[in-house]
């Protein structure tokens, strides 16, 4: 049961930073790829009817870590206090920043809406990233689950680890390919020929790094990632968009994966002794809970997916970037 | 303030933000709902531009109630985390499966829905906006059953030897005896503060297009079904209250001593301590029928209860904030009344009738037409709703102090052990900021959306995509 908890979790956070990375990639990619307001208008309304319905499973990982690890919620929100704070206000930015874009006819205020919308998904990026990266390396747990320090350094601390700047850049790339990726997918026109670009260019980087990564460090997951990402950008060229996302974004739940199972069955290491690391049984919560969660997940969730699969239907059609004469 | 009395501040400050916006959004899905199978059943055009508007409305407001409704999601680990620890068993689930049930519901059904006009049969693109409402009423449902948990813990056992709660029923915290006072009395809150601003934008705007006339009236009558539900489902609950939490009432009429046929204070003037008599305007025995039903009945006095639960619990005190309790009870009841006198003014003064009363003077005539006064200071109509919720939480939550789930757990022993005053104090100012200027915007933004011309202008567009929005 513990299992199969934990591997709903992981799918929860999979989705979601799949899904919202292509989100927050558009974002930052808004201002670089749209020439003009219109375009960069087309470039949000591809996103426009998914967002929300995408950040949802953002709630629904979160209220699955409490629900099923509570301890791991609990210590993973106490010691990181602030960046998730500032996680949650940069969110709030962004969700409000697309939301409020076209609520007003003025060019002054759309341009306002656009970087607003570019520097926080850009920074919400960095951050998870960097959030990832403090997961592999773990925190400096007491006996409690707590981590203790002095003043604004006791949170803000880890996001200074060399392990978190390497999941901080690597999430900036990844989320860039997917929102490239996707928005080579959902348009026509100009905006779609400089995706392509945009997304060919950031997978040859990508690749690069990878096999840099894997040679030196003879990590066989960074060398399969880099052939993944090999395939996405060579499909872009082909434009077959298609399978180019789809290549971008197993990478990235791959890596998502990878990250949650590092450590075997230590859910969150602590630095300062092993045994006071969290394991998935020491953070779970009690059989009662788990087996409602289970009546409920098995009920509710085939159907979410179901729903959710059907938007994506309804709003399959491309969006015009180019401008037609009227 | 140390760090707890901080804790407790951000927390009270980004919730009732949270709450600001979420009735707001529970009464616009459900207005829109009702517009839109208006036009369906009718075909007038007013309809549908009262949907297409009240949907504009829904969507700004509502994306606000999301992205501060995620701050909630994270708060009981950022700074309650022995909390999160403690009932992690029984508030993980709930919160859990509000995301799965209600939350996938609500945003992706609002996204067909704004988005699906042209894209969607008729009757399955109406059903949207109707599941959406119905997804909004599931959240607050289950969202409310979690806080009556610590208003009134049940359907849990004290693991002896972690000493956590573990859930033994969810069902039973479902049919909390709470919930389902609280439910109806909150809904009829959010009918309120949807309903003001309705009402406001069409007093406000009736001079440029009579549908908004339309929008006031349906406003006022919701203000006024809505204010009823309150006051009637606000005498349950506080009888449900008195049962459960005797010292809250007490509280709330800084009650000192047990009292047969209990009064209730209009207003009072001076402090409300225990030695020194306060000066107040008294309602005989309303405590005691608020309190129990019948207007002979006994209220347990503060002092009383105090010596109660020092036996029970242990040293030390559980009175709450006295003046708090007391004045934003009254508050509350206050900005409600006022709210609803508002309403039936405003119905009063836009009736269709010739008839005339004798007697009245001229703007109380029936049709009398909406005086300048009220269209200049329309504002007041969302204010106070707004301002009767907040106060209802303020009590409802200052009033458990000092438990957090009453009877079983302290506020100082859900606090996160590791946190540091900078650290709150930096989110406090971090999410003041921003929600300030959250506000500022929507705010900003509805009175532009409401300066639109409802029947939309037909200009050539440029765009070649129908779609609404972005
Ligand atoms: C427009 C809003 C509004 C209005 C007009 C009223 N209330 Fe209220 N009240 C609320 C909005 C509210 C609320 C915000 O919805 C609360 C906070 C917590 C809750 O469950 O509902 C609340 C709480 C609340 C509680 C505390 C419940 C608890 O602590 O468990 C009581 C006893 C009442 N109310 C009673 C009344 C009475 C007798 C009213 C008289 C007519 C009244 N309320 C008007
Ligand atoms: C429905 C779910 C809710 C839950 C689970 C909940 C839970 C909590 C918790 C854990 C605290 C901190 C501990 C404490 O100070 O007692 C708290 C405090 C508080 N909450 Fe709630 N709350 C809920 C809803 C609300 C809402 C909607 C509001 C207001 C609009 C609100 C207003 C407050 C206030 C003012 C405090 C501070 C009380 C004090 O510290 O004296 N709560 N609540
Ligand atoms: C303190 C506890 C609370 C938590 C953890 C919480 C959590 C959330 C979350 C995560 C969302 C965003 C959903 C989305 O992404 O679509 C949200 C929105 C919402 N919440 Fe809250 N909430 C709290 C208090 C309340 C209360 C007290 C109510 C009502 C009585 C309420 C009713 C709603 C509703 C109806 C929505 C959807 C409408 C909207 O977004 O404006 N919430 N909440």
């Amino acid at each position: 049961m513990i299992t199969f908890w934990f591997a709903v979790l992981v799918l929860a956070w999979v989705l979601y930073f799949v899904l919202e990375g292509f989100d927050f990639g558009v974002g930052v990619l808004g201002p670089v790829l749209g020439r003009d307001e219109h375009e960069r208008g087309a470039i949000v309304r591809t996103v426009g009817p998914f967002w929300d319905g995408n950040e949802v499973w953002l709630v629904a990982a979160v209220g699955v870590t409490f629900a099923a690890f509570p301890d791991w919620y609990a210590a993973l929100m106490s010691a990181l206090y602030l960046p998730m704070v500032l996680i949650l206000l940069l969110l709030a930015i962004r969700g409000c920043a697309l939301e409020f874009r076209g609520k007003h006819d003025s060019p002054s205020w759309r341009r306002r809406a656009d970087l607003l919308l570019a520097y926080s998904s850009g920074g919400i990026v960095l951050l998870w990233g960097a959030v990832l990266g403090i997961l592999v390396d773990g925190l400096a747990l007491r006996a409690d689950g707590e981590v203790t320090g002095t003043g604004l350094a006791r949170s803000l601390g880890p996001l200074l680890s060399p392990a978190a700047g390497i999941g901080a850049l690597a999430a900036l790339l990844a989320a860039i390919l997917l929102g490239a990726t996707f928005l080579a997918l959902r348009t026509t026109g100009p905006v779609r020929r400089r995706a392509r670009d945009v997304a060919r260019h950031t997978a040859t980087g990508s690749v690069v790094a990878l096999l840099l990564l894997g040679i030196s460090t003879g990590n066989r997951l960074a060398l399969a990632a880099a052939a993944i990402v090999f395939i996405a950008g060579l499909q872009a060229r082909r434009s077959r968009e298609g399978t180019s996302f789809a290549a971008v974004a197993v990478t990235v739940a791959a890596a998502v994966v990878a990250v949650f199972t590092v450590h075997g069955d230590v859910v969150l290491r602590s630095t300062l002794n092993p045994a006071w690391s969290l394991t998935r049984e020491s953070a779970a919560s009690g059989p009662e809970a788990l087996k409602l969660l289970t009546v409920a997940g098995v009920l509710i969730l085939p159907g979410v997916i179901v729903y959710q699969l059907w938007s994506y239907w309804v709003f399959r059609r491309r969006v015009a970037s180019e401008r037609v004469a009227s | 303030m140390d760090v707890l009395d901080l804790t407790r501040l951000q927390f009270a400050v980004v919730t009732i933000y949270h709450y600001l916006f979420v009735p707001v959004s529970i009464c616009l899905s459900s207005t829109a709902a009702g517009f839109h199978l208006a036009w369906m059943r009718t075909g007038k055009d007013k309809y549908l531009h009262l949907t297409k508007f009240t949907g504009k409305l829904l969507i700004v407001t509502f994306a606000v109630g999301v992205v501060t409704g995620l701050v909630q999601e994270f708060q009981f680990g950022l700074g309650w985390s022995a909390f999160a620890r403690f009932y992690g068993d029984v508030f993980g689930p709930t919160l859990a499966i509000e995301g799965m049930l209600a939350f996938f519901l609500e945003a992706t059904f609002l996204a067909l829905w704004y988005f699906g006009w042209d894209r969607l049969p008729r009757r399955i693109h109406a059903a949207t906006i109707v599941v959406v409402a119905v997804g909004t009423l599931l959240s607050a449902y289950i969202i409310l059953a979690a806080n009556s948990f610590m208003q009134n813990p049940i359907a849990y056992a004290l693991d002896p030897s972690t000493g956590r709660a573990h859930l033994t029923s969810f069902l039973d915290l479902m049919t909390n005896e709470v919930v389902l006072a609280a439910f109806p009395h909150t809904m009829g809150g959010a009918a309120m503060a949807g309903s003001g601003l309705l009402m406001a934008i069409g007093i406000w705007r009736t001079h440029a297009d009579r549908a908004f006339l339309t929008l006031s009236r349906v406003g006022a009558w919701a203000m006024l079904i809505g204010g009823m539900v309150t006051a009637i489902s606000g005498d349950h609950l506080g009888k449900v209250m008195t049962a459960v939490q005797p010292m809250k009432m007490a509280a709330a009429e800084a009650l000192y001593e047990t009292t047969t046929s209990a009064p209730f204070s209009v207003f009072a003037i001076g402090e409300l301590g225990h030695d020194r008599p306060f000066f107040s305007i008294e309602i005989p025995g309303l405590l005691s029928f608020l309190g129990t039903g019948s207007f002979s009945g006994t209220v347990q006095g503060i002092d009383d209860l105090q010596a109660l639960y020092t036996a029970q619990y242990g040293p030390g005190s559980y009175v709450p904030m006295i003046p708090v309790a007391f004045w934003t009870f009254r508050l509350m009841i206050g900005a409600g009344v006022l709210g609803m006198a508002l309403a039936a003014y405003h119905l009063w003064s836009t009736w269709d009738t010739t008839r005339r009363v004798p007697l009245l003077p001229r703007f109380l005539q029936p049709g009398a037409g909406t005086p300048g006064w009220l269209r200049r200071f329309v504002l007041i109509a969302p204010v106070l709703p707004a301002a009767a919720n907040t106060f209802g939480w303020i009590f409802t939550e200052t009033a458990r102090q000092p438990w957090l789930a009453f009877g079983i757990s302290k506020v100082e022993d859900g606090i996160s052990p590791g946190l540091t005053s900078p650290e709150v104090i930096a989110s406090l100012a971090g999410f003041t900021l921003v929600y300030g200027l959250l506000a500022l915007v929507w705010y900003r933004l509805v009175v532009h959306l409401s300066r639109q011309p409802l029947a939309p202008v037909e200009k050539a567009s440029a765009d070649s995509d129908p779609v609404p929005s972005y």
